[in-house]
């Protein structure tokens, strides 16, 4: 599934990295300790945190990620949302849980992927 | 490169003339220096040496999941200068067989390198911790993604992290 497809779906709501839309969403990663998401989250996942904050971009970059998904309704600083623009990467937005949102992905099939 | 046949060089030295703004390259035989200012508590450039690291061992096109090894260390190195450590260097060493990341800063060093290795242990103050950093687990990840390490510190001057990946060996990481 492309990170677009997700997004209409569920009506998720992009804050940033639009030019990124169309990549491929390759498993997910829940976490909110960067190095455990650093070590473990699988290559071209989305990865679903409550960190809102300007390094997680540079983890997700690292990670070759899809998109960040930012979710319990928080809202990213200013400076990762620019952050995010700069590297084309989708920076989403979901107003309940990521156990909810986790759920809904496997239902889709887009299960946890064995890290490569 | 003046001078220099192409021929007795691996492929990446195709891909040397790459230099960045406040990067040096230097080249001579067949090895690739590049050098990145680390500064502590600098929050806004955290990473991104790493990335740069990152994107050149990606024109070089190394085996992905060594890139992602090296990635894992470097970027646990980086932020450990920034958030514990004083400003400080990151060194990558790039040679035919082996790659070298070496990460230097101006203290306050580490007490109890030991201890410091422990997984979960972490001094990371309370603003850290609250973005996710100070699990604990950086120096055991960086030994158990690199093919060698050496931490040594100074305390109250400084501390070193050096790392060695040899390219072209598979290392199984558990
Ligand atoms: N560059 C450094 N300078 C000073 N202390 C350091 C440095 N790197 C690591 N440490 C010490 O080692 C501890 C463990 O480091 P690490 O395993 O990376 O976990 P974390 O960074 O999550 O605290 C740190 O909390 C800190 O006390
Ligand atoms: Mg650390």
């Amino acid at each position: 599934m492309r990170v677009n497809e997700f997004v209409e779906f569920f009506n998720l709501k992009v804050i940033a990295g639009e030019q990124g839309l169309d990549r491929e969403i390759r498993g997910g990663y829940c976490g909110d300790l960067l190095s455990d998401v650093m070590a473990n989250a699988p290559v071209g996942c989305i990865w679903l945190t409550i960190q809102g904050h300007l390094n997680i971009v540079a983890v997700a970059v690292l990670r070759e990620m899809a998109a960040i998904v930012i979710t319990g309704g928080r809202e990213p600083d200013e400076e990762t949302v620019q952050k995010a623009d700069q590297e084309h990467l989708p920076l989403l937005k979901w107003p309940h849980s990521a156990f909810d949102l986790a759920g809904r992905l496997y239902v889709l099939g887009v299960g946890a992927a064995p890290t490569p | 490169m003046r001078g220099v046949d192409l021929y007795d060089h691996p492929p990446y030295a195709r891909n040397l003339a790459d230099g960045g703004s406040n990067q040096t390259v230097c080249r001579y035989m067949a090895s690739l220096k590049k050098f990145f200012f680390i500064k502590a508590r600098d929050f806004v450039h955290a990473g991104e040496a790493s990335i740069h690291i990152q994107n050149l061992l990606k024109s070089m096109h190394l085996d992905p999941a060594l890139i992602r090894r090296i990635a894992i260390c470097s970027y646990e190195g980086e932020m450990n200068a920034v958030i514990h450590g004083g400003d400080g260097i990151l060194n990558v060493n790039i040679e035919s067989n082996r790659l070298t990341l070496e990460i230097i800063d101006e203290g306050p060093g580490i007490q109890d390198i030991q201890l410091a290795m422990q997984p979960g242990y972490s001094t990371a103050p309370e603003e850290a911790r609250e973005m996710g950093f100070g699990a604990g687990m950086g120096l055991p990840n960086m030994k158990k993604n690199a093919d060698d390490i050496l931490i040594e510190s100074e305390p109250g001057k400084r501390t070193r992290a050096c790392m060695t990946f040899f390219l072209g060996l598979t290392k199984e990481v558990q």
